[in-house]
């Protein structure tokens, strides 16, 4: 029984009379039903109205794989309708996982050397879409014999079919190199705007192709202007731009070839400033290209005065009622933000009053401008901006909102005060209740003292804190979580409330505490607080249940424990950027200064250890003879590097010979007990120099000992400049000092080296 | 570089789709559903470009039918706002004041031109006599 097949209007007419998405399927499978048989009865003439359907339905999703051998079958015939059915089937059922899309290769190769344009149209587009890299590989030379022709139609499509066989097969952009430049000076603008995008595509893969193209800046910039001086052209103008998509695309180009390149940057500059000042921006298409000169001068090395009038561009706007346009504004000037500051600045109040768009893709992009802009001088006005953002903002927003405001008040606010106040104003209730419940656990004690440095001071009773915590634990509003806080925060009091901390009264006085005086309730406190938590203990919520029989039990069996287990956290190390940095330069300093003497000291130290005796430990701790700053310059870091302050041990004399003198001189800093400083002073009132000055010093075994470096080796006669060094002498121990010194100099054109111990140390130099 | 162009109406339907960059059958029509959620629900006041994953919507409202196109970062968004409208202006042409039937009926005109316009995710010609005469000398063939 021949059906005869429908034709594709009718079958679409019947799917929209289906009512129903069931009756809809129906009339679908039925149709396939007959598509499938007419496959296979293999009928050449109504193949093409066949597919057409299929792929039709394929649209609307349902499974059309079946129909991708009819695909070839239809590309290999001579007809075009067959041909033209067959390449766009082609097209949207085949891909590269699929094995049927090899076998297209011959077809293709076919039609690409016919000759017909039409055809070979066809077959370049079907290419460039479902092309694999061995499809690519293999027709390359044709693609590549179709760029050069004469007709513009075929050229046009071959371009952008090299494009996608680069993006392919990296290795053919050897191939496609060459004719472009032939193609950049055809006039068709397809052809150009193909062969823009071909070497921005070559550019974006290889560094070479890009200075290879350098070359062509001043043809690029020809095109432009030519484009953008000309009057009403009619074939190409859009809103009385003319072709504004050639222009964006030849910008885009412009720019990858002038970043970072002062020369090509050079050259742009007036351009820019031309189409700057010339487009149109009454339309959209004006704006575009606009858009698109903005992004270029950013990126490129250009003039002052351009980025001054790329940000006023987006400053314009900024203030245009257009949608679009803002959206678009606020993303540069995002970008924009880290490398110009000052200038995005300027643009702050517009930018505020974007955040108050209904539109969620605005006003998330003003967000991330607003929060990106906030400095130490605007943080007030900004954040209260912000907060009556995040009350009105979508949900989605509030979380980056919320963190936002915090971050940047942690980095800038001006008072600690005002920090506090942000924060409380940033968190909503169930939040605000846990974190105010945790303060009021954790600091009880302080909160009852009552003073605070900015205001008034309250009194607060502790009747009242425990009333307030009970109501947290039975309001109805209260979270689990939130329960559990305030649950913890009562039995954190128990533990910091005056008065007598024990449970030794019985439980039946409670009952009175009402009517008796403020002061005997001081010894209640943890009764109250027992009886509490042990209600919970039954509680219906696991997590609260278990944290009140937890709690029992430390009042029962180990309340001698309580006051440990629930004692007040330790201070969290408040690094900060600014503390850490400070470490960080003082590290740098101080390595560069003593790095330089400890190396050549270190090697002499040893051989000053082999001539020491044994009292003195063979090996002093290495921490203090290491070239490395880390371990040495921790004790360091403890205490300012400034001159010693005046010293309240005498001077001792330890050595004299032939005018030279030596002075010791010992400072012991108030603040750290086992630090002692010694400077040692080199003066020479002899007639001749005293060169190659070194001084070295050991010390026993549980000192810490430090040389610095000397403040020269050269001690001029006739009492000249004394020579100076500075010795660190760490004493944890608290053990008597003993110090050995060895001196090498050269003296009278003798070198010289003593060995001495320092006698007559005074006591008030270790105790 | 566009990756996809999708043409549907205000029930949902697509009536027109072509990728430019390979996304499974299945993981088509999921795609489709979410790109017309966020679509769909937007007035002619607020903005046309929205970020969508990893990429960019540019949506136009027709009538009926919203025209959607998705493209990468680098792609300038107005441009393809300007070139979207373009595409209708053609349309136009063809179809002398095009209706939403005649996309339907004539699927396979639609997607010539579209072919003609915009090649593997780059827009190759915006010349509305030149996208038409190929299709022009089609219909004179096949009518003789």
């Amino acid at each position: 029984m021949v059906v005869s097949s429908l034709k594709l209007q009718d079958l679409i007419e019947e799917i929209r009379g289906a009512k129903t998405q069931a009756q809809e399927r129906e009339v679908i499978q039925k149709e396939c039903a007959h598509i499938r048989a007419s496959f296979r009865d293999g009928d050449p003439l109504h193949r093409h109205r066949q597919l057409a359907k299929l792929l039709y339905v394929h649209m609307l999703g349902y499974p059309a794989h079946f129909g991708q051998m009819e695909c070839l079958k239809l590309i290999a015939s001579p007809r075009f309708t067959d041909k033209r059915v067959g390449y766009l089937g082609a097209m949207l059922l085949l891909d590269e996982r699929q094995d049927a899309h090899l076998l297209i290769t011959n077809s293709i190769k076919n039609d690409l050397s016919q000759g017909i344009q039409a055809v070979q149209g066809l077959a370049l587009c079907t290419l460039s879409t479902v092309g694999s890299a061995e499809m690519c590989r293999d027709l390359a030379t044709e693609v590549e014999k179709l760029l050069l022709q004469p007709g513009s139609y075929v050229r046009k499509k071959a371009v952008l079919t090299a494009v996608h066989m680069i993006r392919k097969v990296p290795e053919l952009s050897n191939i496609f190199l060459p004719p472009c430049a032939q193609l950049l000076h055809e006039r068709h603008h397809g052809i150009l705007l193909g062969t823009i995008t071909l070497i921005t595509e070559l550019c974006e893969r290889s560094p070479a192709a890009l200075k290879h193209f350098r070359k062509v800046v001043p043809q690029l910039v020809q095109i432009l202007q030519t484009l953008v001086t000309t009057g009403y052209s009619v074939e190409h103008s859009i809103s009385g731009v003319s072709d504004p998509f050639l222009q964006v695309q030849i910008l885009r180009l412009l720019r990858i070839l002038g970043r970072n390149h002062e020369e090509s940057s050079e050259i742009m500059n007036d351009l820019l400033a031309q189409v700057a000042t010339n487009t149109d921006t009454s339309r959209n298409a004006g704006n575009a290209v606009l858009f698109e000169t903005v992004l270029t001068i950013m990126d490129i090395r250009s003039a002052a005065g351009l980025r001054v009038l790329a940000v006023n561009i987006l400053g314009r706007f900024l203030l245009n009622n257009d949608k679009n346009i803002r959206y678009v504004a606020l993303t540069s000037l995002l970008r924009m933000v880290q490398s110009d500051h000052s200038a995005v600045q300027r643009h702050r109040p517009t930018v505020v009053e974007c955040l108050r768009e209904p539109d969620a893709s605005l006003s998330r992009r003003a967000l991330e401008l607003s929060l990106a802009l906030v400095n130490s001088s605007n943080v007030r006005a900004m954040t209260q901006e912000l907060q009556s953002f995040l009350e009105s903002c979508l949900p989605d927003l509030r979380a980056d909102c919320a963190s936002g405001i915090l971050l940047a008040a942690e980095r800038f606010a001006p008072t600690k005060r005002w920090h506090i106040d942000t924060i409380l104003r940033v968190l909503t209730t169930q939040p605000l209740v846990q974190v105010a419940a945790w303060c009021i656990g954790e600091y009880g004690d302080l909160l009852l003292e009552g003073g605070c440095e900015e205001t008034e001071p309250l009194q607060v009773e502790e009747e009242k804190v425990l009333a307030l915590l009970e109501k947290v634990l039975q309001s109805h509003m209260s979270l689990p979580a939130t329960r559990g806080y305030a649950l913890t925060a009562l039995m954190k009091l128990s533990t910091r409330l005056r008065g007598d901390n024990n449970l030794s009264l019985p439980c039946h006085i409670l009952e009175l505490k009402g009517r008796l005086p403020s002061h005997s309730h001081a010894t209640l406190w943890p009764s109250r607080i027992r009886q509490v938590v042990s209600i919970y203990g039954s509680c219906l919520d696991v997590e609260l249940q278990q944290r009140a029989v937890e709690y029992n039990t430390l009042f029962r069996k180990y309340d001698h424990m309580r006051a440990a287990i629930l004692e007040k956290m330790p201070l969290v190390e408040r690094g900060g950027t600014q503390d850490e940095e400070a470490k960080e330069s003082k590290e740098a300093q101080l390595s560069e200064a003593a790095l330089v003497p400890t190396e050549p000291q270190a090697s002499k130290l040893l051989d000053l250890l082999d001539l020491l005796d044994g009292t003195f430990g063979a090996t002093q701790p290495p921490p203090a003879l290491e070239p490395s700053p880390g371990g040495t310059l921790v004790h360091l870091l403890d205490l300012p590097c400034a001159s010693p302050a005046p010293a309240s041990i005498p001077n001792l004399r330890v050595f004299e010979r032939e005018g030279l003198q030596l002075n010791l001189s010992f400072v012991r800093p108030p603040g750290t007990p086992a630090l002692l400083l010694i400077t040692v002073t080199a003066v020479n009132t002899s007639g001749a120099d005293v060169t190659h000055f070194v001084c070295q010093a050991a010390v026993p075994k549980s000192f810490h000992l430090q040389l610095q470096a000397p403040s020269g080796d050269t001690v001029p006669a006739q009492g000249g400049l004394p020579v100076t060094q500075l010795l660190r002498i760490l004493n944890p121990n608290k053990a008597p000092l003993r110090l050995k010194l060895r001196l090498t100099y050269n003296h009278f054109g003798q070198s010289v080296q003593e060995i001495f111990e320092v006698n007559n140390l005074p006591v008030e130099m270790w105790q | 570089m566009i990756k996809f162009f999708l043409m549907v109406n205000k029930q949902g339907q697509t009536r027109l789709a072509k990728y430019y960059e390979h996304v499974e059958i299945n993981k088509r029509t999921v795609l489709e559903t979410e790109v017309l959620k966020s679509c769909l629900f937007r007035s002619n006041e607020q903005c046309s470009f929205i970020e969508f994953k990893d990429f960019k919507l540019v949506c136009r409202r027709y009538a009926a039918l919203l025209i959607v196109v998705g493209v990468n970062d680098t792609e300038n968004e107005m441009a393809i706002y300007e070139f979207i409208h373009n595409f209708v202006e053609v349309l136009d042409e063809y179809f002398s004041r095009v209706t939403e039937l005649d996309i339907m009926f004539n699927l396979d005109k639609v997607h010539i031109i579209l072919d003609e316009m915009v090649l593997n995710g780059c827009i190759v010609e915006t010349n509305r006599a030149r996208i038409l005469a190929p299709l022009l000398i089609l219909d004179k063939m096949s009518e003789s």
